[in-house]
């Protein structure tokens, strides 16, 4: 990368209560200069941003690569483009791959792999089973994938469901100081459900899964978080029940966090109308109720992170029958402009705030280094425009997959580029 | 004449007009089952598929006869018999049998919302014989039109039905069909077979039969499914028996005759004792009767829609 100077940015680092309009001089990889007018030489690469946000790298903590053994769906190369097209710099990604990150060696392979892509511009950190091929019997070697770099825990697309065991998960992890991530839903209560149990459900004839199946498998957790520590962090939060469970445990001083997707603060259950396989999603799009509480959340601070659970699923594994299509959409692409619209534009968030839960609260869950803006750091760098406008076109995704409810919505706030590891991708 | 959709998905949303124009067509449709030769050419030259991917003995053979009344041309596909076997989807098969110029599509499915996939992937009139627990149209309609001919007059009337709401097609389209013509409904079954937040469809909910039957003018009675008990949604068929079993002692300590319905095949002895199900008040055979002439209105009507 030649040394650049971003011209005309609006950088906002709420880790250091930044709010201000500058140039930023980049020189190897780092941030050398930040100044109301930086002097453009001959061998600087000159990039006008026109009044863009600058904000420190975003990392989505719930992603899933489905590389290894999915690659159909998606492959690391693709949704790597994809995470870059979002304005991502970072992704946690979930183990639910053939074979399951449960070993040390599909680490490595991911790592590789990740690497190899766009010259190692995106940071991928896998995520490991809690238990040994997902299956919820027999914790994974938890201290030998911590040593190979996994960031955390989680058995996602399946709740750990045995109480036993996720208290040894919780009890054994204390020793890396790394999260258990519970995809949180009691399965005796959601049996064959394919959407929340409700009034839309009875009138559809789908078969429900209860709100109640996501709290109380929380708040089981959170009584054995109590009783045996650990961090527990919940992912893709749906309901009001369990985030009031949350707020409580917050409140009383432990060690839980959790995170909310997009389309659980934009969409409600009433999409599923349609019968459109892309409202099918685990958990189920909930009521207008759910949706305003999951913006309360994310105002007062109950809820730390926006994680896109991004799910790539081919054309033909959705252009099925209802009850038959896969779980999951894709939300790379869609999340700044989404969080824009929906959070910052109603004024639920500042800007300040949308960025802290996707960089500086999804790095310190994690464990991972803060991206920062001052000479002297590293250059790590998420670039979007909050006032320009456009409309999401799925065939136009860098993604594989192009499962999204949200073909043809109008969104507020584009991603630019990115900036990470002494590389550089605008535009 | 023509209905509002080109399709019969459900009653949902379907309006009183549409409704009143395919009962006052099964009228007539009704009168030419009466002749000594039973067709007329109306869909001579259409042809329709029956697509169904469940079993179903009295629907399909309902469907079948009206469309022959009709002199339709039809192909029948069962999914026990057909490439799903092999692994095809059910997207193309249905674009496959489409690809040999089909005018309308009868579809039974498992799945909520299949027929509304399937008018979204192919271009004929598509008609719903019933998906998962959603809707089953014709069989409300031919339960509605048995009650017009019943009582004249629907507006007024109070009909409930009985017995496992939750997983009933039945169910659904008749609150949307006998609402929409001014009825009032009311539903009893035990609390574990009844929907969440049903009553917002303007239903009544009762969970002790002795309770709605004083208040009734029809029962609808459905069918209990054997597997519900293998379930666990209730303990016993006996238990159900005796708590939700329509019986002759229930409806004789009500102060006028009520009348019966249910859309089959019944299991005597469950939701149903025999002796009412033979009496004069019910009406079971007329349904059935009922069902071609009704089936043959909403064949014909949507033939006629425009494209």
């Amino acid at each position: 990368m030649k040394p650049t100077i971003l011209k005309n940015t609006h950088i906002i680092d709420p880790l250091q209560n930044l709010d201000k309009k500058a140039d930023i001089l980049i020189e190897n990889g780092k941030i050398t200069k930040i100044a109301t007018q930086i002097q453009q030489t001959k061998d600087k690469t000159v990039v006008d941003l026109k009044g863009a946000v600058v904000a420190p790298g975003f990392i989505d903590m719930h992603v899933h690569l489905r590389e290894p053994g999915y690659e159909h769906k998606a492959t690391i190369a693709t949704e790597l483009a994809s995470a870059v097209a979002g304005g991502f710099v970072g992704v946690a990604c979930m183990p639910n791959t053939n074979p399951a990150i449960d070993d040390g060696s599909i680490v490595c392979y991911i790592k590789d792999q990740s690497e190899k892509t766009l010259n190692g511009l995106i940071d991928v950190y896998p995520i490991a089973a809690v238990t040994v091929n997902r299956d919820g019997k027999q914790i994974t070697e938890m201290a030998e994938l911590s040593e190979a770099g996994v960031v955390g825990f989680s058995d996602d697309g399946n709740p750990v469901g045995n109480a036993h065991i996720m208290r040894i998960a919780l009890e054994y992890s204390k020793m890396f100081n790394k999260p258990i991530i519970q995809h949180a839903e009691e399965k005796s209560l959601t049996h064959d459900g394919v959407m929340n149990e409700g009034f839309v459900s009875t009138t559809l004839g789908l078969p429900g899964i209860p709100t109640i199946a996501e709290a109380l498998m929380i708040q089981r957790d959170i009584m054995l978080t109590v009783y045996c520590g650990g961090k527990y962090h919940v992912a893709h939060l749906s309901t009001k029940l369990g985030l009031e469970l949350i707020r409580e445990a917050k409140r009383n001083g432990l060690p839980v966090t959790c995170e909310v997707t997009p389309h659980h603060f934009t969409l409600t259950e009433e999409e599923v109308r349609s019968f459109d396989t892309n409202t099918k999603m685990h958990p189920p799009l909930r009521t207008q109720e759910d949706v305003d509480a999951m913006k309360e959340g994310l105002s007062d601070g109950a809820i730390d992170v926006i994680a896109t659970d991004h799910a790539p699923h081919s054309y033909d594994e959705k252009q099925v029958e209802y009850l038959y299509a896969p779980f999951g959409i894709v939300g790379l692409e869609t999340a700044i402009g989404l969080s824009v619209s929906e959070l910052v534009k109603p004024g639920v968030l500042t800007l300040a705030q949308m960025i802290e839960k996707f960089t500086v609260n999804p790095r310190r869950i994690l464990n991972l280094p803060q991206a920062t803006i001052k000479a002297g750091e590293n250059a790590c760098l998420t670039i979007f425009n909050p006032e320009e406008e456009w409309t999401v076109d799925i065939q136009r995704l860098k993604s594989k997959s192009k499962n999204s409810p949200f073909h043809g919505r109008k969104l507020f706030g584009k991603p630019v580029g990115v900036i990470n590891n002494g590389r550089i991708m605008i535009g | 004449m023509s209905l509002t959709s080109r399709h019969l998905l459900g009653l949902h949303g379907v309006p009183k007009e549409d409704i009143v124009k395919i009962l006052d067509s099964a009228v007539s449709f009704k009168e030419v089952l009466d002749r000594p030769i039973k067709k007329v050419p109306t869909l001579q030259g259409k042809t329709i598929v029956n697509l169904f991917f469940e079993s179903s003995t009295r629907t399909r053979i309902s469907f079948e006869l009206a469309q022959r009344r009709l002199s339709a041309d039809i192909v029948n596909f069962a999914a026990s018999t057909s490439s799903l076997s092999k692994g095809e989807t059910f997207k193309d098969t249905a674009r496959n049998i489409e690809a040999m110029k089909i005018d309308m599509v009868v579809v039974r499915h498992q799945s909520a919302g299949a027929p509304h996939f399937l008018s979204r992937i192919v271009d004929a009139n598509i008609i719903n014989a019933g998906d998962g627990r959603h809707e089953h149209p014709t069989q409300a309609l031919l339960d509605i039109f048995t009650l017009r001919e019943k009582f004249e007059t629907l507006e007024g009337l109070h009909i409930c039905i009985v017995g496992d709401i939750l997983h009933s097609r039945v169910a659904l389209s008749n609150i949307y069909g006998l609402k929409a013509m001014g009825v009032n409904v009311s539903v009893c079954g035990p609390a574990t077979m009844i929907p969440r937040e049903i009553e917002k469809l303007g239903v009544d909910v009762y969970h002790h039969i002795d309770d709605v039957i004083p208040k009734v003018d029809a029962l609808n009675v459905l069918r209990i499914q054997l597997e519900r008990q293998e379930g666990g949604l209730f303990p016993s068929l006996r238990e159900y028996h005796n708590y939700f079993g329509v019986t002759r002692d229930r409806l004789d300590r009500a102060d006028k005759p009520i009348t019966i319905l249910h859309p089959g095949p019944i299991n005597r002895d469950v939701e149903l004792s025999a002796d009412v199900a033979d009496s004069e008040h019910s009406v079971i055979l007329q349904q059935v009767l009922n069902g071609v002439a009704v089936r043959m209105a909403v064949l014909y009507l949507l033939s006629q829609s425009k494209p």
